[in-house]
């Protein structure tokens, strides 16, 4: 152990005695093997990015033109590799800058470490310049957050950092260092891995006796469902589920966090739940007698009106963390633990079968959704394109090959719904916080964690104009992402909501947008603007032949509604196939 | 039905973490009705006491969301039948007062309160006890001059403790990334669950 850590840290940063604490960061972050950090310097961070200017081939940093394009491209980093996305952010407005991102990495379990430069130790709690209470501001939004005040710290802290961020069910830490902790001397014993903090229990031991109560309950299911989220993915457990759903043969549905981690058009899928998901999942999650939820959290957007959801089944739920048992949903059995590992115990245990009545059932729902609304939705007959017959003839181009990576409103349901995705991490949205702004920052970040990946970002008029500034990042770095913005001239989906439950009051939901194309030119961005049916596929082909970035603005219909919707305060089988139904 | 609950939690002694775990209960809006904290019998391991009025269910979901603190070692929730509890007053009364009046030396020694201090102006006495019994001294003393009162939060020993001290060093020994939580879940599900 001694001399591993010794070798990195001789390898790394070339001595080991005197070390500042800024220098032990950037060990602790080689020694992580960290490659890309997203971040902007200030004040209080100096001396970390001076000690990260003699570093610029191992560790590439990505200079963001404002904290919150930071953490969103660390976030679109870390979800599309798999990796800890590592953000920089100085005192004050820098660290205050972050909050939405960690909220929204909070939510969608998305690990992330922040280092945030703070005033000097002596200087805390005197209102001194640029200083704010991180700690106790992001206190609700971090898995865990540290304030380090001396060097000797550093190493310790970092290594558990880059644990807790990323064990267990994953989640954003921020760790906040003084600067006199960052110009600070030290003797460096070199930086060791942390497997262990002994209040901190990543994982529950898998119960053997539950894995059996569950399987008797599938074996004996007439109308099994299963539903899957985001932790199928974040366990590296796609091929583990895979071979459960194909052994038991059972209709599977994804939350939006979990879509992608099986491929979208594979046979036992029936598509996504949630608000504006597919018709047949939602409807029949009240006529199943199991459902066997995997690695998702019954969110409301999930559930609809809890009372009026799956009482008619028993069931089954498997997940990290113990907190989101029986949280929403009375479970009648809970399999803890990490479904990599219980996945595989279950398949064993279970019959190979089939349902062919059962999902007759479910191809009855599709083709009645099909033929009422996606028809129309995808061959519409209007003048004006829509949103759905975009992600049509995407899908013609990338056959499901790209990683789509979404904002938050109309466009990201359409995308969801009709995206066709072949690999798992294709799916990179703001599931949980909804946080409009998040696209193009996350698509940054994810080209950067699979640069092999054609990157896709689609977004509405509005959330385009809410991180705008990071395409100066675009411009400086090339990452080459297609920027796809889907131009209704509303805020669509909160006008959908005023239409349908407001009267049509649009109260500031007309949203005016500047020359997207000019604006993008001015960042040496490629565009085009188009508005024609005969002009989509050819625009469409041109953006992802592109060498580069490349912006296109689409202008869609105007008041378009996203259906299927089950409306608030509804139940799951009270879902509406359009706007007459409400 | 809502009902008082005592939480023990045991934790690292680690800088705000008073706040992360009165946040949980905030962000919730429950009120806390009692919340102590004090060094435990573990070097280094600290133990807080919170008493909440909420249901079962309400308060199972705060018991895992505060085990999810990564410097929360574990936390106990019982039902007041499951505990000895108690808590420590203390009253300030003119000293005037009680020489005057042999009844309230009385009163006091029914209440079993000690003297802490006694001065001319005034004395000091404590009681320990339960709501009830602080209360009702508090309710007699103020027919007396009571010049100041306070009470302390609750802390309270778990009856069926013992392993409760054993558990959390057990922590520390086993394997570092499982959870040593028993099967008291599987035990309570066998009613719901029937094969």
């Amino acid at each position: 152990m001694e001399t591993v850590a010794q070798t990195t840290l001789e390898n790394n940063i070339g001595k080991t005695h005197n070390v500042s604490g800024s220098l032990a960061v950037i060990d602790a972050l080689l020694s992580e093997e960290v490659t890309t950090v997203f971040g902007y310097p200030g004040g209080a961070i100096m001396p970390i990015y001076d000690a990260l200017y003699d570093f610029g081939d191992s560790l590439q940093h990505i200079l963001v033109r404002h904290e919150q394009g930071a953490i969103h491209a660390a976030q679109g980093y870390a979800r599309a590799s798999g990796k800890t996305g590592v953000v920089f952010a100085t005192s004050g407005p820098g660290a205050t800058n972050l909050v939405t991102g960690l909220a929204d990495a909070q939510i969608d379990s998305t690990p992330i470490v922040c280092i945030t430069g703070q005033v000097f130790a002596h200087l805390l709690g005197t209102d001194a310049f640029q200083e704010t209470d991180v700690i106790n501001i992001t206190t609700p939004i971090t898995k865990w957050n540290y304030q380090v005040t001396d060097a000797n710290e550093i190493p310790e802290v970092l290594a558990k950092a880059f644990y807790i961020a990323s064990s267990g069910r994953p989640g954003p830490v921020l760790i906040d260092i003084t600067k006199n902790a960052q110009l600070q001397l030290f003797e460096y014993k070199g930086y060791r891995q942390c497997v262990h903090v002994r209040s901190y229990r990543p994982e529950p031991i898998v119960r053997k006796g539950y894995i059996e109560q569950a399987a008797q309950l599938i074996n004996r299911a007439k109308k099994p469902f299963v539903i899957f989220g985001q932790g199928v993915i974040l366990g590296n457990a796609e091929k583990e589920f895979l071979t459960f759903i194909e052994k038991a043969g059972i209709p599977t549905a994804w939350t939006i966090m979990g879509m992608s981690a099986i491929p979208t058009d594979h046979p036992l899928a029936v598509g996504m739940l949630g608000m504006h998901g597919n018709y047949g999942p939602n409807y029949l999650t009240n006529e199943c007698d199991v459902l066997i939820a995997i690695g998702m959290r019954f969110d409301d957007r999930v559930t609809g009106r809890l009372d009026k959801y799956a009482k008619q089944a028993q069931v089954i739920h498997l997940d990290i963390d113990p907190a989101e048992i029986d949280k929403n949903v009375q479970t009648t059995v809970p399999v803890w633990g990490n479904c990599k590992e219980t996945l595989p115990l279950l398949t064993e245990l279970i019959d190979k079968k089939n349902y062919p009545e059962w999902f007759a059932e479910f191809e009855a729902k599709k083709e009645r959704e099909t033929t009422l609304l996606i028809e129309k939705e995808l061959n519409p007959t209007s003048d004006q394109l829509t949103m759905g017959e975009v992600m049509k003839v995407l899908n013609e181009l990338t056959h499901g090959d790209a990683v789509i990576v979404t904002d938050v409103g109309q466009h990201q349901m359409v995308a969801c719904r009709y995206t066709k995705q072949n690999q798992s991490r294709s799916n990179i949205t703001s599931g949980g916080l909804g946080t409009m702004g998040f696209a193009i920052p996350a698509a940054i970040g994810a080209k950067f964690g699979a640069p092999e990946r054609q990157i896709i970002a689609i977004m509405g008029d509005g959330g385009a104009q809410m991180n705008i500034q990071e395409l100066g990042t675009i411009m400086q770095y090339q990452p080459n992402v297609k920027i796809l913005i889907l131009n209704n001239s509303f805020l669509g989906m909160v006008r959908q909501w005023q239409e349908l439950f407001h009267e049509k009051r649009y109260s500031f939901t007309d949203i005016q947008s500047p020359n997207f194309v000019t604006l993008a030119s001015a960042y040496n961005i490629a565009g085009k603007q188009i508005s024609k049916r005969d002009e989509l596929k050819s625009s469409l082909k041109e953006m992802l032949d592109h060498p580069a970035s490349y912006l296109l603005e689409v202008a869609v219909l105007h008041e378009d509604n996203v259906f299927p919707m089950v409306p608030q305060g509804k139940g799951v089988a009270e879902i509406v196939l359009s706007k007459e139904e409400i | 039905m809502k009902k008082e609950h005592t939480l023990t939690v045991y934790t690292e002694n680690q800088v705000g973490l008073l706040n992360k775990i009165a946040i949980i209960f905030s962000r919730r809006k429950i009120n806390l009705e009692s919340f102590n904290s004090s060094p435990s019998e573990i070097e280094k391991i600290y133990r807080f006491t919170i008493v909440v009025i909420e249901t079962e269910e309400v308060v199972r979901n705060l018991v895992r969301q505060i085990e999810k603190i990564v410097d929360v070692f574990k936390v106990f929730n019982n039902t007041n039948d499951e505990i000895i509890w108690q808590q420590i007053a203390l009253y300030k009364v003119p000293t005037s007062v009680i020489m005057k009046d042999v009844k309230v030396e009385r009163l006091l020694r029914e209440f079993g309160a000690n003297a802490v201090v006694i001065r001319n102006d005034y004395t000091v006495f404590e009681a320990t006890g339960q709501d009830d019994e602080i209360n009702n001294l508090l309710k007699e003393l103020d027919k007396y001059g009571l010049i100041e009162f306070v009470r302390s939060s609750r802390i309270a020993i778990i009856k069926s403790s013992e392993g409760v001290h054993k558990k959390v060093l057990d922590m520390q020994k086993n394997d570092p990334r499982k959870s040593p939580i028993n099967n008291e879940y599987l035990n309570h599900k066998s009613k719901i669950f029937q094969m």
